[in-house]
């Protein structure tokens, strides 16, 4: 396989690749001539076909990376670089490491899923619909994929548009509200983020007034005083928070996962929710050393961390609205991430890593259910099914099997990942692990009960008794999840291999940098 | 070459683009007048006076690629000047397309509709060279007295005639404040030549002359008016409303950027050693005008309206290169005039197509589902507000507008961290009224009983188009406007304000 993609000499041109093909496939279908009203009604197939073919393109020249990613190197990998607007400093450079790769393999797995997903049950505005799914591939990629600064922060506002025209547009009741709300919540934090961004640059810039975002850059730029790169990290941190999302800032998240159509939940669980956390491996952490890892900050956001864990567990358990626990849980899991990157260890980092890679296919799979579910009866209240076992056997093994998932049943991919994260931070910080492992067993609870109410109770409704079952279709979506689901809960390795040493590096710069800055900032008055 | 402005025959040279402007203007005004009035009399005088703009423009371009300068004198001939006159006719002349096609409707058969633009116009570059008070007063005046006409163009209209009156009254009573304060910067330094003001000022140390206070003091509130800057913005919205849609759009884009082009360069050229004197005053001018201008924003229902405080909210972002005052808010400024010219002129270009005969219906609800019946119109309008916004790739160039002021303010020899998270907190604000015109566009059905808009002519879908394909464009390949921008900034300025710069803030923790 590598001497193949060295023939075609892969590396040079893969990631332009990635960020091209999508916008390439939207600009097609943006050109297709619609006729008559039915050319853009559910009738026509050419845009989805066309959707679904690009993004399979997208995922097999992305697969390629896997193999040519090498294992041992922490460094930047298949990068490009080229100028864009040499006055003010900014290039537009892409690369991938141990942490990227895997994020940038999720997406490109997920989103032809997302397609597959929409195909019945999105009926209006077909050509709009598909090109902005495209464009939020490019978007999303590149915020991955960035390793310029401000080309990070445009990719990173790129993102935004789309998802907010989806959930506005193709979403449920309340899509006006919640579309607003995704959108301003996420704007303000990133445009302090914007500001710090500035600074950054002009910081470490020439002496002649032109900045510079190079990333590998500024990690070696000169060091900002103490109370400076507190407030810049503040600024990075209410993005990302914002994004992952914390408690407190969580509140934008039920109403968008609710009122997005099921494609737009499951890219906003399945990748968008991990940008916030990228965010913090990627930039906040290796930026700002110091100041994340300073005592007082550390701490406050380890106990958001927990708070998030067992709050989004709680709030979980009550939900009468399946796919409003689903999102509630999504800000449980998160919390563990949140907890495996700032507990800083090699093996929590890697949890966290993981849980991101799991969340985003079992949840992705657990809200491509419900949309399965939705479309045939057109409610997602748990209390308005029951029993329905008998009646649509395929789904109910499916939905169970992908909540044991999402438990972290041993055996499925989620177990690895929170039990990494658990074990790891218990070494550092033993009373929030312990408490964060309660959050485990809430979220047996939430799921299981709603299961049970759901599929094993008495079919007590008639009208329940003539559901019809999985479609083909939907089956082919579901079985690379679950295959995924299977190979990362038995043999993890070679995943946990390719992002090893990036990992490695990543703990052991922002260990050393804090430690020669600790002591510096003193937050007590 | 270098011009001798002492020179009667050399200071024509350097005036020679307003010259040809003025000299057209005039024979266009008598042509208008020779035929009677028609409709394709009045398209005629309208493209002609394109034409006029278009020569101006490439004189301009000799101009400019050659570097002349001239002596100190009247006026300018610097980057700045041709800078600021490209901006100006560039919005002159998407006004008059958008213009003849809007008269057509409204039954609008006069061509001194466009010969007006063209004499407002030939004052906005007489501002922007101004390098002396009394031609700066002129320059205002001659601008005014044809914008308070066109105002009131429509004399069917009872909203116009309210709007050109009110313009009128306030328009005069700034002109006042202005020349008084013209007079006392004269009492107290003995000259209306901005660099002998500014030498003056340095030489006898008059930073503490109550007269010359009150003097610039007064000049900021006359500025303040045509620059529509909260608290004298207060005639802005109603002139914005009744006024003629295209003279709307006149005024929000090219009356600003003569009024910003003109304030800098006084600003900077004359008084850059009274910057503590006139910063905080500025700094909190700018921060006023972008919290009210943006909030007041969000309750308006009328199209028009929101664009006015939009636009009081822009005048805002661009003073906030003025509080940095060097050559890096000169250049920001210019960049950020020309970003918002575009977005404007496309703004009430899709008001413009959209309107019916005597405009009845200019609320934003009336947008509704336009995205199902006009989505080209819908999807020209996004692009507009999103740049008005300062969205990055979907607003194109407005991003960078807003990412140069940013980082103007972050670089400036005082830094202005806090002014800087005022602007963006204040553009998310603004994301409350342009999402909304999106929102209401996309996401809402048509409005039952809603009619189809009718289908606009030519010229307005091609200063629609022009205008968002430049966004878009500009907005991935912003450098050549970026280095355009910071090679033409008020050349007396580069030296002379980094040298006497005071510096306020030390740009250390505790401005932050």
């Amino acid at each position: 396989m590598n001497s193949f993609l060295q023939s075609i000499n892969y590396e040079s041109w893969v990631l332009v690749a990635l960020l091209a093909i999508p916008l390439l496939g939207a600009a097609a279908i943006l050109v297709l001539r619609s006729k008559s009203e039915i050319r853009d009604g559910p009738e026509d197939t050419r845009a989805k076909t066309i959707a679904f073919a690009v993004l399979l393109a997208e995922f097999i020249v992305s697969m390629g990376l896997w193999w040519s990613f090498q294992p041992g190197s922490a460094g930047w990998q298949a990068g490009v670089d080229y100028s864009w607007i040499p006055m003010w400093g900014i290039r537009f450079t892409l690369g991938v490491d141990g942490i990227s790769l895997m994020m940038v393999l999720l997406t490109t797995f997920i989103m032809p899923l997302t397609v597959l997903g929409s195909w019945t049950s999105v009926r209006t505005k077909l050509r709009s619909y598909y090109a902005l799914m495209l464009v939020l591939t490019s978007g999303m990629l590149g915020v991955f994929l960035a390793r310029d600064l401000f080309l990070f922060y445009v990719m990173w506002e790129v993102m935004l548009v789309p998802m907010y025209f989806i959930i506005g547009i193709w979403g449920g009741e309340r899509r006006i509200y919640a579309s607003i709300k995704f959108f301003l919540y996420t704007m303000l934090p990133s445009l302090l983020m914007l500001v710090a961004i500035v600074y950054l640059g002009l910081n470490a810039g020439t002496s002649s007034g032109t900045p510079n975002f190079s990333y590998d850059h500024l990690l070696v730029a000169p060091p900002l005083t103490p109370h400076v790169a507190l407030l810049l990290f503040g600024a990075f941190f209410l993005a990302f928070a914002v994004k992952v999302p914390m408690f407190p800032f969580h509140t934008w998240l039920p109403d968008a996962h609710v009122e997005a159509p099921t494609a737009g939940s499951v890219i906003l669980a399945g990748i968008m929710l991990k940008m916030g956390t990228f965010g913090f491996l990627r930039l906040a952490l290796p930026l700002f050393p110091g100041a994340a890892m300073n005592p007082t900050v550390r701490m406050t956001i380890l106990i958001l961390a927990v708070i998030g864990i067992v709050y989004g567990a709680l709030v979980a358990l009550v939900q009468p609205d399946f796919k409003k626990l689903v999102a509630y849980s999504s800000v449980s899991h998160l919390g563990f991430v949140m907890l495996g990157i700032f507990a800083l260890t090699v093996q929590s980092v890697q949890g966290a890593l993981m849980i991101m890679i799991n969340h985003g296919i079992s949840t992705g799979a657990l809200f491509l259910l419900i949309g399965m579910i939705y479309e045939r009866k057109h409610t997602r209240l748990i209390d308005s099914y029951g029993g329905i076992a008998r009646v649509v056997p395929l789904f109910a093994a499916l939905l169970t099997f992908v909540s044991l998932s999402s438990i972290g049943l041993p055996g499925t991919n989620g177990f690895v990942g929170e039990f990494l994260v658990l074990v790891g931070s218990f070494k550092t910080y033993p009373v929030l692990a312990t408490i964060a492992t309660t959050g485990v067993i809430f979220a047996a609870a939430y799921l299981l009960w709603a299961i049970q109410r759901i599929l094993f109770n008495k079919l007590d409704k008639p009208e329940n008794e003539h559901i019809p079952d999985l479609n083909r279709r939907e089956l082919a979506i579901l079985a690379p999840l679950v295959a995924v689901i299977i190979w990362l809960g038995v043999y993890p390795a070679p995943v946990l291999r390719r992002m090893e040493s990036s990992v490695e590096a990543f703990v052991s710069r922002v260990e050393t940098q804090s430690a020669q800055t600790v002591g510096l900032i003193n937050l007590a008055p | 070459m270098t011009f001798d402005l002492s020179v009667p025959s050399q200071l024509s040279g350097a005036l020679l683009p307003d010259l040809v402007m003025m000299g057209g203007a005039m024979l266009l005004l008598l042509w208008s007048a020779w035929r009677p009035e028609s409709e394709r009399h009045q398209r005629n005088v309208g493209f002609l006076s394109i034409g006029l703009c278009l020569v101006t423009i490439a004189v301009i371009a000799v101009y400019g690629t050659r570097h002349y300068t001239a002596t100190d004198g009247v006026v300018a001939v610097d980057a700045f000047r041709w800078a600021a006159d490209l901006v100006v006719l560039i919005a002159t002349m998407g006004c008059i397309a958008l213009s003849i096609e809007y008269n057509k409707r409204e039954g609008i058969m006069a061509g001194e509709s466009h010969v007006l633009l063209l004499l407002a116009t030939s004052g906005m570059m007489i501002l922007v060279a101004a390098r002396d008070l009394m031609i700066v007063f002129l320059g205002i005046e001659m601008m005014s007295i044809a914008v308070y006409v066109l105002a009131g163009l429509n004399r069917r209209s009872p909203r116009a005639a309210e709007a050109a009156l009110k313009y009128f009254l306030l328009g005069a009573f700034s002109t006042a404040f202005l020349l008084y304060g013209i007079a006392l910067v004269y009492g107290a330094t003995g000259s209306t030549n901005l660099t002998a003001i500014a030498n003056t000022v340095a030489k006898h140390s008059l930073s503490s002359s109550p007269m010359l206070m009150i003097g610039v003091a007064l000049l900021l509130v006359g500025f303040g008016f045509k620059m529509a800057a909260v608290p004298f913005h207060m005639w802005a919205p109603d002139v914005y409303e009744g006024a003629p849609t295209p003279v709307t759009a006149y005024m929000a884009a090219a009356v600003k950027a003569a009024a910003f082009a003109a304030f800098l360069r006084v600003w900077l050229e004359a008084f850059p050693d009274l910057f503590v004197q006139w910063h905080l005053a500025a700094w909190w001018l700018a921060a006023l005008t972008m919290v009210v201008g943006n909030v007041v924003a969000l309750a308006q229902k009328n199209i028009k309206r929101m664009l006015a405080y939009s636009s009081i909210a822009h005048g805002g972002y661009i003073l906030v290169s003025l509080v940095i005052g060097n050559a890096f808010g000169g250049s920001a400024a210019l960049f950020y005039l020309f970003a918002y010219t575009l977005a404007t002129l496309g703004a009430f270009g899709v008001i413009v197509a959209l309107g019916e005969s005597g405009e009845p219906n200019l609320e934003i609800r009336s947008y509704s589902g336009l995205w199902s019946v006009r989505p080209s119109m819908a999807v020209a309008m996004a692009v507009f507000m999103l740049a008005l916004l300062g969205f990055p790739i979907f607003g194109g160039i407005g991003f960078f507008a807003k990412w140069y002021i940013l980082k103007a303010a972050l670089q400036a020899t005082s830094p202005q961290p806090k002014l800087a998270i005022v602007l963006v907190v204040t553009s998310v604000i603004s994301a409350g009224y342009y999402l909304y015109v999106v929102m209401v566009m996309f996401m809402r059905p048509r409005e039952e009983g809603a009619s189809v808009p009718p289908v606009c002519g030519p010229l307005t879908r091609g200063v629609i188009w022009a205008s968002a394909v430049l966004i878009l464009v500009l907005g991935i390949f912003p450098d050549a406007i970026a280095f355009w921008a910071e090679t033409s900034v008020p050349h007396a300025t580069v030296t002379r304000a980094n040298r006497t710069m005071p510096v306020l803030y030390q740009p250390t923790a505790r401005s932050q």
